[in-house]
């Protein structure tokens, strides 16, 4: 494997002319050890462009969650790189790692995670209250606003829908303008109804504040909001597609499903 | 089922164990009690059946009183001559017990000054009646010959043949070391010091020539001992019993016995609380963990199983931890007997000690107390599990369903807490209660208000945890603004955690409260009362000091004024009353209010005038003039008259409720001896007035000159010991209560897994982690210290009211008060150590993946 030191950072390269915000090279990740190891990822690079939303599909155990905790900080690949900005984050600490979290990512999870004793506005500034920074109140009113939320804010999640709850997440992802947002399966435990309006709100962050970010999904109606589709398998992308209607999106997973 | 109950127990062994540990320390207290108890007792079993060995019959004095302890006046020697010349009489031997200070090289006294130094007056031929053993050297015999314990003469670092000063009435005299003895088998006499004497020279020595305190007989071939007490109790005046030397070691063991109940009950109390404490707190886990068991409970409950077998898998659950914390809790008690040991020799009770002792009955009430306190907590938690239904199982997060008592819940526990409040005024002013009824009324009282406040406390943790959060959000932003968050989010959980810190912090607080008012009650009187410019008493209080000591004083340069209050106990009618003598000069060294009479009262009380107490001539409606008759300790009456009453301060006086003249007093009361004697020198206090008095008492180094403030300072300061070892013992059950914490924390932690997973991805360090923890661990603790603090203000407002005649009042010592507010903060502190480093320690995907 190439040493970083003869090649430039990925981040500093610019296809599309579109400024790089997270890449990777030759990521690798192997659990447990001997016999019994299993290799998630076996050699990954990837670069994601700047106010892109990018989804990442692929059959279960294909290694998407993997790949997407190496992006956000929150594993460490056995082997290869990961830039966030020009930051290379295999060598930062635990601190260092946390505080690029704050500022450079943001997350919506499945099951959006929120904290069931603060209100939707509380939930949605406290990665900003954890940063100890000022809070840029008219940004969140917009969020809050955006989000469709204005007359729930005061609410406890017990008190919300699952679309709602999942909207206050997202919000929580925004607020802090993160360099890319990471979200895995955002709809995975919601109605069609409801996925339809979350995929609408992460395509709207992306048009309206060019906010990076990247999904993983099962949903090919999901995948077909992205501007760019990821198939992995088995621990490395086999394929890759730009914008498109869920039914190529289905069809090039067919294809990598048989390949 | 049982193995359901008894796999979740192993899988989740840190829990048990921090439950375990609730239990463990009230069961150890128990034990360690029995134990030390137990030990002390053998000890003084010890010391009586050895020093009776030789004997078969015991002669001692009798009156009214009851048998005579050692010291007493003695009797006539000549007995002695009478019982030997009867024929079922073998031997005889008389001797002299008395007490007699030994002075070290530097001139201090030795021994603990807790336990009244020992001295033995013993005829070398009559050997095998002594109580003590000759281990090296030789009796003594002579005068000028001494022999000591082993333990004085080793740390003393003394020889054969060296000298060595020793007092008893009278001045220091000198003796020479001829012979080192031990008591038996005992390592210690409570670190009382052992001196003996030859007869002759005892007698003179304690000033009781031709007398003697105990005469030790030994029976003639053929003639049992009851044989020997029957034919010797024919030959024995009125004032003299002959018990056999079983009888004898009976009777004195009784004595000790009934001292070491108190001791016993003292501390089974304090085991109690320990113990109640650890209730609450094994409720309060359990009740979580059933919380958190829903789930897998209503699976079991779908597969099949009963209410009752849930019921059962609950209580077998508790079973296995209560029997076995009991027995660990046992075998501490036995490590932590040897700490209490150590606790009360710090506070100068050092008691005789042989080897531990571990009673069957011991072990017996360690495991029911344990196991019986284990299985009534989780009595609740059960029926709360039985609750559970099956379709909890498939549902997401799903609560277990409200009581059907729950809605009577708050009026409920408001009855409750009413209930105890009236309970508790009723037992601590209402009029015309006997004692026993009275403290039942206080006890149950006192315990069903903590269970009703801690029944209430749930609807109070918003409002208190809002407001005792809010420095931590200042303090530690955002993690402090969560940590509130999250104290809040569970009341029920927060206030029966917060509950158990709550007893203790409230029973310390009505300690330190009273104690301030008996403080401050007892310096006034002194403040009153202490009008002389020195008062002499003895080193430790013990031994009240020789008349000669006053005599000393007299001749000191600038002496104005001397006067010496002895005190002894007579009867009137059979109920006891305190007599003191004064001199006719007592009120120019203390300041008599007199509600009739004058300071000329004490000049002219002659041999038959009195001055009482107004107390006690309200309470026999005596007026001037009334007459008083005394039977004291020798057996005489004293007809006395009223000539003066005054009013005594309520933190008491030096006097007891009847004075007398000396002249009255010194013939019929046994060794008259001042405890305090007041000196007034021309020109107030002065360094060389002090040192003058020091010099005329060089002969007598257990009296200690004090001025009044000296006096106050060192009275208040054994007040202080006493009230350091009850913070020392009430200590432990904050320390359960603090179990209590951790458990709660650690279950917390692990409830919110997945929540902390979240948190540490969007940015929450683990400082901040931390910090969140510990501030939840604080605002639980300031809770338990908020409604401790007001539970105890409280219960002390109640008894100061109560005890208002006894000369208690209510103060605040606001000082003692902010420290127990630190003490729970650092209890929070140290509960949230390793439960926020579990916390902070987690791995942030394998926290998001939990389920
Ligand atoms: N902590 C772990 N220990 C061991 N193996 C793991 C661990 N996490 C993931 N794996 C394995 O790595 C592989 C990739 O897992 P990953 O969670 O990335 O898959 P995925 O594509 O997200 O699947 P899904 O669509 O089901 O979420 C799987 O075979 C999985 O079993
Ligand atoms: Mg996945």
């Amino acid at each position: 494997m190439e040493t970083s030191a003869t090649t430039p950072s990925p981040a500093e390269s610019a296809a599309n002319g579109r400024p790089v915000r997270v890449a990777a090279r030759d990521l690798a990740r192997r659990y447990g050890e001997g016999d019994n190891a299993v290799d998630a990822l076996r050699g990954v690079s990837l670069a994601i462009e700047e106010g892109q939303l990018t989804a990442v599909m692929g059959p279960s155990g294909s290694g998407k969650s993997t790949l997407m905790h190496l992006l956000a900080g929150l594993d460490r690949p056995t082997e290869g790189e990961v830039w966030i900005d020009s930051t290379e984050i295999g060598t930062l600490g635990d601190n260092d790692l946390t505080r690029l979290r704050r500022r450079h990512i943001g997350f919506i999870f499945q099951f959006f995670n929120l904290l069931p004793m603060l209100s939707a506005e509380e939930n949605i500034v406290l990665p900003l209250e954890l940063a100890g920074g000022r809070t840029d109140r008219a940004w969140v009113d917009e969020l809050i606003d955006r989000v469709g939320l204005s007359d729930r804010r005061d609410h406890r999640p017990s008190e919300l829908s699952g679309g709602q709850q999942q909207r206050v997440a997202i919000a929580r992802a925004l607020a802090s303008k993160p360099t890319v947002v990471f979200a895995d399966e955002p709809t995975g435990n919601l109605d069609s109804a409801t996925s339809g309006e979350i995929l609408e709100l992460l395509r709207t962050s992306v048009d309206a504040y060019g906010q990076t970010t990247v999904m993983v999904t099962h949903d090919a109606n999901a995948a077909a909001v992205a501007d760019r589709v990821l198939f992995l398998a088995d621990g490395r992308i086999v394929k890759e597609i730009g914008r498109c209607s869920p039914h190529d999106v289905l069809l090039a997973l067919e294809e990598v499903a048989q390949a | 089922m049982r193995r359901v109950a008894l796999r979740g127990l192993a899988s989740r062994k840190l829990r048990s164990l921090l439950t375990a540990f609730a239990i463990v320390l009230g069961v150890a207290m128990v034990s360690g009690t029995f134990v030390l108890t137990d030990t002390i007792d053998s000890g003084f079993d010890t010391v009586f059946s050895e020093s009776y060995e030789g004997a078969d019959a015991v002669i001692s004095p009798e009156t009214e009183f009851g048998r005579q302890a050692a010291g007493s006046g003695g009797f006539p020697a000549s007995v002695l001559e009478d019982v030997e010349a009867l024929p079922s009489v073998a031997e005889a031997a008389g001797s002299l017990r008395d007490s007699a200070r030994l002075i070290g090289r530097d001139g201090e006294p030795l021994g603990g000054s807790s336990v009244s130094p020992l001295a033995l007056g013993l005829d070398p031929a009559d050997e095998q009646f002594s109580p003590v053993r000759i281990v090296d050297g030789e009796w003594p015999d002579g005068s000028g010959q001494i022999a000591i314990d082993r333990r004085t003469f080793d740390d003393e670092g003394l020889a054969l043949g060296d000298a060595i000063s020793a007092t008893a009435r009278g001045p220091v005299q000198e003796f020479e070391i001829v012979g080192v003895v031990e008591l038996g088998s005992l390592e210690s006499l409570g670190g009382a010091t052992i001196s003996v004497f030859d007869l002759a020279t005892a007698q003179e020595l304690f000033a009781k020539e031709d007398v003697v305190d105990q005469i030790q007989l030994a029976a003639a071939e053929g003639v049992s001992a009851e044989a020997l007490v029957a034919e010797v109790r024919g030959e024995l005046p009125a004032t003299l019993d002959v018990q056999t030397a079983a009888a004898q070691v009976e009777t004195e063991s009784e004595d000790t016995s009934a001292g070491l109940g108190f001791l016993r009950y003292f501390l089974l109390a304090f085991a109690a609380i320990a113990l109640f404490v650890g209730s609450f707190v094994i409720a309060n886990t359990l009740s979580i963990t059933i919380g958190q068991r829903t789930r897998e409970l209503a699976t079991v409950r779908t597969l099949g199983a009963s209410r009752r077998q849930v019921l059962w898998s609950v209580v077998l659950e508790a079973l296995v931890v209560g029997v076995l914390a009991s027995i660990v809790g046992i075998l501490l008690g036995v490590g932590l007997a040897l700490g209490l040991n150590e606790l009360l020799a710090a506070a100068g009770i050092e008691l005789p000690t042989s080897g531990l002792v571990l009673e069957t009955r011991t072990i017996v009430v360690g495991l029911v107390v344990g196991i019986g306190i284990t299985l009534l907590a989780s009595i609740r938690p059960a029926l709360r599990a039985t609750r559970v239904p099956p379709i909890a199982a498939v549902r997401e997060g799903s609560v277990l369903p409200p009581s059907r008592f729950a809605r009577f819940g708050l009026p409920a526990s408001l009855t409750l807490t009413a209930g105890a409040v009236a309970l508790l005024l009723v037992g601590s002013l209402g009029d015309g209660l006997s004692a026993a009824p009275r403290l039942l009324a206080i006890g149950l009282g006192v315990i069903l208000l903590f269970v009703g406040i801690a029944l209430v406390a749930p609807r109070l943790v918003r409002p208190l945890a809002s407001a005792l959060g809010w420095p931590g959000t200042r303090i530690a932003g955002a993690a402090g603004r969560l940590a509130r968050a999250n104290a809040m989010r569970n009341p029920a959980r927060t206030a029966s955690t917060a509950s158990a810190l709550m007893i203790g912090l409230a029973l310390v607080t009505l300690v330190a409260i009273l104690a301030q008012g008996l403080r401050s009650t007892f310096v006034d009187s002194v403040d009153q009362l202490f009008v002389a410019d020195y008062a002499v008493v003895a080193e430790g209080g013990f031994n009240p000091l020789t008349p000669e000591v006053e005599e000393a004083l007299a001749q000191a340069p600038g002496v104005e004024a001397v006067s010496g209050v002895r005190s002894g106990s007579g009867r009137i009618a059979g109920e006891d009353v305190g007599v003191s003598a004064v001199p006719g000069n007592i009120a120019e060294t203390v300041a008599i209010r007199w509600d009739e009479g004058s300071d000329a009262v004490p000049g002219a009380l002659g041999e038959d005038g009195a001055f009482v107490t107004r107390e006690f001539a309200d309470e026999r409606d005596l007026e001037l003039g009334s007459p008083l008759e005394i039977e004291t300790p020798t057996g005489e009456t004293l007809a006395l008259a009223v000539e003066g009453i005054w009013e005594e301060p309520k933190g008491g006086s030096p006097f007891g409720q009847v004075a007398v003249s000396h002249e009255a007093f010194d013939p019929v009361f046994p060794e008259p001896r001042n405890d305090f004697t007041f000196v007034n020198v021309a020109g107030g206090i002065t360094a060389d007035a002090e040192a003058g008095l020091e010099t005329a008492l060089a002969d007598f180094p257990d009296a200690k000159v004090q001025t009044r403030d000296e006096f106050k300072d060192e009275s208040v300061a054994s007040l202080s010991r006493v009230l350091n070892i009850l913070y020392v013992l009430l200590a432990l059950s904050v320390v359960v209560s603090l179990f209590g914490l951790v458990n709660t924390l650690v279950l917390t932690v692990f409830e919110r897994t997945r929540e902390l997973g979240m948190l540490r991805a969007v940015g929450m360090t683990r400082r901040q982690v931390r910090r969140m923890i510990r501030h939840e661990s604080i605002v639980t603790a300031l809770l338990g210290a908020a409604l401790g603090i007001a539970i105890g203000v409280f219960l002390a407002a109640l008894v100061t009211q109560a005890l208002a005649d006894e000369g208690f009042s209510f103060a605040l010592p606001i000082g003692s008060l902010v420290v127990f507010v630190l003490a729970a903060i650092l209890v929070g502190v140290l509960a949230a150590i390793m439960p926020a480093r579990r916390a902070a320690r987690l791995n942030i995907l394998e926290a998001l993946r939990y389920e």
